[in-house]
């Protein structure tokens, strides 16, 4: 049996790191003392690996994030042969913790994380409230958009850097951005555009959008509309999707969603394209191959446009692919994408620039030096005027091989190809 | 892929002798076909399509050319083929996920990149025996021995480190940060430099290695970056890299920028960029040093570039998504 003997069990650095937050209450995030040479969890990955070239334990720089989560109640899959998956996200940091500490042990780094996920009627705020107060400034924040903000609002998270890993909720980049905020995940313009850069391509520009009417889906229906404006698509008509949920088993929803697809897609005007917007996921999958036209489906169910496909496997993302398997028995979903990339925006950050303080990781995430490698073929960076990561989205979701990525071929951008996608400077309306 | 020892130049005089001034053979990774297509260099005709376990990249010759190592990273295995018969003659359990190989230069021992472990797996050649394994950064990729075999060198993609391993005691002695992805290393001739290509961050770091002794005072002296009118700068991604004979030009295939970029080794400039296939990562140059052949991943074919006059010449198809070339003196069988 082969072993790496990198990186340190969850379970041990988890330990470790209590003691250390105990015995270490005001570490100074900025200062690199030797005092952190003696909590166990700094000697742990160095001890594990002493014939591989590390750097000498009492050298090292140490960095420690905060997982901020909440259990809130996420849809289950329309099909009971789908897994329900409990651990989004999580399981993406914890994979990067492992990652950054065996690249940090080779020069002198260490990566700390602490978890802390409060239940559905658990107090986020006091959580976050009790990790700033122990030192914690680089959160991974796995956040509805209003917790998210009360976050980020508290006097003493003035200073912090908080990764947004779950929302893709506009008003977060826009009107309601925070100068501590940093978005790792596509927002809703930026997954219309996505979307409707393939279509316009494709020559299918009319598009027929069904949807429910939650907060997220009223969002995502009116990024489309900025979409069609931008590049010359059409919203032949917003429809709201008024019926209940079909039944989660098919003994019996077979018969009734074969007859009442059809019926709810037959008036529609001329349409290419049914842009299902249905973050519920409680019908959207039932259109596919039952519309009343034949017409492919895309949006949240059909074709996807996301950060992370169970089908992408470019620019070295089959390593990803089978990383977290092995970690979380499972395959990874778009939130432990997004996770992994927060925790890697911070480490890089720290181990290019040499510092592991909020502000100079900050500093460092917004400057043109930040080329961050993702598996996406091309350096990932923010853009400063909203914090949103700039990145090609890959668009899939319903295929076993990714249909395409964009930015798409031919949609042009002075600076950066992938500001075609989303808000760009022009129109932001953001103020930090 | 190595050719830079005595005894294989002695073999290449002894193999010349007998044929042609250019008979070469060239050997490319196919890594969505499971195949090796070999190539006459004299006709550009496939000889020979051979079989391989799933998903060959990396592809090294031995010194003596006589064995062809094939990294088939989702057969967890390496193949080896025998370039007179060009067969499967047998493998080498590598451990998981092998993507690119080192050959120090007497052809005794085989140091392999272990992507999908973090790990560089050393290996007797003949025995098969193996002889340690180094952890290194996230997916290992490039492979090199220095010219006097006293190091390799591997990088590793996803933490962006040249690491450096000492050959007799088989442990990590030095770790070099360079741009993002590095994916390939080479030392120059006189071991004075060592070159670091980054995909991601499309530059090629030369680290200065003149502290020979101390590689832990190895460090980045210079970078190269590319610019190419009408092209993004993300378009711009070095990959494989091959010194010509005197070391005075390195040529780099440049993925999606579509072209091999020649660089002067000493003013560190581009000199040009020659349009190729899409998506060229790896290529290698003929015995002779006349031609350069860079394999383009998806236009499934292998470009000829003629290296006095820098223009690419022809194209040959090979198979799908073709990855790694190797080149041998001499016609395959003889």
């Amino acid at each position: 049996m082969r072993s790496i003997g990198l990186g340190f069990p969850p379970v041990l650095a988890l330990g470790a790191l209590l003691a250390l937050s105990l015995a270490v209450t005001a570490i100074g995030i900025g200062a690199v003392s030797a005092e952190t040479n003696a909590p166990p969890a700094a000697e742990a990955p160095a001890k594990a690996d002493a014939d591989g070239g590390a750097a000498p334990a009492g050298d090292k720089k140490t960095m420690r994030l905060y997982y901020l989560g909440k259990e809130y109640d996420e849809p289950l899959p329309l099909s009971y042969a789908e897994e329900v998956v409990t651990d989004k996200g999580i399981q993406g940091a914890r994979l990067m913790l492992k990652e950054a500490n065996q690249a940090g042990n080779f020069i002198g780094y260490a990566f700390e994380m602490d978890e802390g996920i409060v239940p559905k009627e658990g107090d986020v705020v006091a959580k976050a409230k009790e990790a700033l107060a122990a030192g914690n400034r680089f959160i991974i924040a796995n956040l509805e958009p209003d917790d998210l903000l009360a976050v980020a609002d508290l006097p003493e998270a003035k200073d912090a850097v908080i990764m947004n890993i779950r929302s893709s909720a506009t008003r977060l980049r826009q009107e309601e951005c925070r100068a501590n905020v940093f978005h790792v995940v596509p927002d809703f313009a930026m997954r219309a555009d996505a979307l409707g850069q393939y279509l316009i391509w494709k020559k299918w520009p009319k598009w027929y959008v069904l949807r429910r009417d939650t907060p997220e889906d009223k969002d995502y229906a009116a990024m489309i509309k900025r979409t069609a404006a931008r590049y010359g698509g059409k919203v032949v008509e917003d429809q709201v999707y008024r019926l209940p949920p079909g039944a989660r088993n098919l003994d019996s929803g077979h018969q009734q969603v074969q007859q009442q697809i059809p019926l709810e897609t037959e008036s529609a005007p001329d349409h290419d394209v049914v842009w299902v917007v249905n973050s519920d996921d409680d019908f959207g999958d039932y259109l596919m191959y039952r519309t009343s036209r034949p017409r492919p489906v895309v949006g949240t169910q059909g074709l996807q446009a996301t950060a992370w496909d169970k089908s992408y496997t470019e620019s070295g993302a089959m390593h990803f692919q089978n990383a977290i398997p092995r970690l979380a028995n499972r395959k990874p979903v778009e939130r432990d994408y997004t996770a992994w990339l927060a925790f890697r925006a911070l480490s890089d950050s720290a181990m290019k620039s040499g510092e592991t303080s909020p502000e100079a990781v900050k500093k460092y995430m917004l400057s043109d030096d930040f080329k961050l490698e993702a598996f996406k073929g091309q350096a990932l960076s923010f853009r400063d005027w909203d914090h949103q990561m700039r990145q090609p989205v890959v668009l899939g979701g319903g295929t076993r091989v990714p249909v395409s990525t964009s930015p798409q071929e031919g949609f042009l951008h002075q600076t950066n190809l992938t500001d075609t996608l989303g808000f760009d400077k022009p129109e932001t309306k953001c103020k930090f | 892929m190595i050719r830079t020892c005595l005894a294989a130049a002695t073999a290449t005089a002894l193999l010349l002798a007998a044929v042609p001034a250019s008979a070469a053979t060239i050997f490319v990774s196919n890594e969505k076909d499971n195949t090796v297509t070999v190539i006459d260099s004299d006709t550009l005709e496939t000889i020979k399509t051979v079989q391989t376990a799933r998903r060959p990249r990396g592809i090294v010759l031995s010194p003596d050319f006589k064995e062809l190592f094939v990294a088939a990273g989702d057969g967890d295995i390496i193949d080896v083929i025998d370039t007179k018969t060009l067969e499967v003659v047998r493998t080498l359990e590598s451990g998981p996920d092998p993507e690119l190989m080192a050959v120090d230069s007497k052809g005794d021992v085989i140091y392999i990149a272990n992507e999908d472990d973090s790990l560089v797996t050393v290996m007797d050649i003949k025995s098969g025996d193996v002889l340690g394994e180094v952890p290194v950064g996230v997916e290992p990729e490039g492979m090199i021995v220095s010219p006097d075999d006293r190091y390799t060198a591997a990088t590793s993609e996803s933490t962006s480190m040249a690491h450096i391993i000492d050959n007799k005691s088989i442990k990590l002695v030095g770790n070099i940060l360079v741009d993002s992805r590095p994916r390939e290393a080479k030392f120059t001739k006189n071991g004075k430099e060592l070159w670091v290509s980054s995909e991601i961050g499309g530059t090629i770091s030369v680290i200065d290695t003149s502290d020979w002794d101390n590689p832990n005072n190895w460090k980045p002296v210079e970078k190269i970056g590319f610019e190419v009118a009408g092209l993004r700068p993300e378009q711009l991604q070095p990959v494989g890299m091959d010194f010509n004979e005197d070391h005075s030009k390195l040529f780099v295939p440049l993925g999606p920028a579509n072209r091999v970029a020649v660089i002067d080794t000493k003013t560190k400039e581009v000199l040009n960029y020659i349009l190729v296939g899409q998506r060229p990562w790896h290529g290698e140059f003929s015995p002779d040093y006349k031609k350069y052949y860079v394999a383009n991943g998806l236009t499934n074919d292998l470009t000829v570039i003629d290296v006095d006059t820098l223009k690419a010449e022809k194209s040959v198809p090979v198979g799908r998504l073709p990855w790694g070339v190797a080149i041998m003196p001499g016609k395959a069988g003889e």
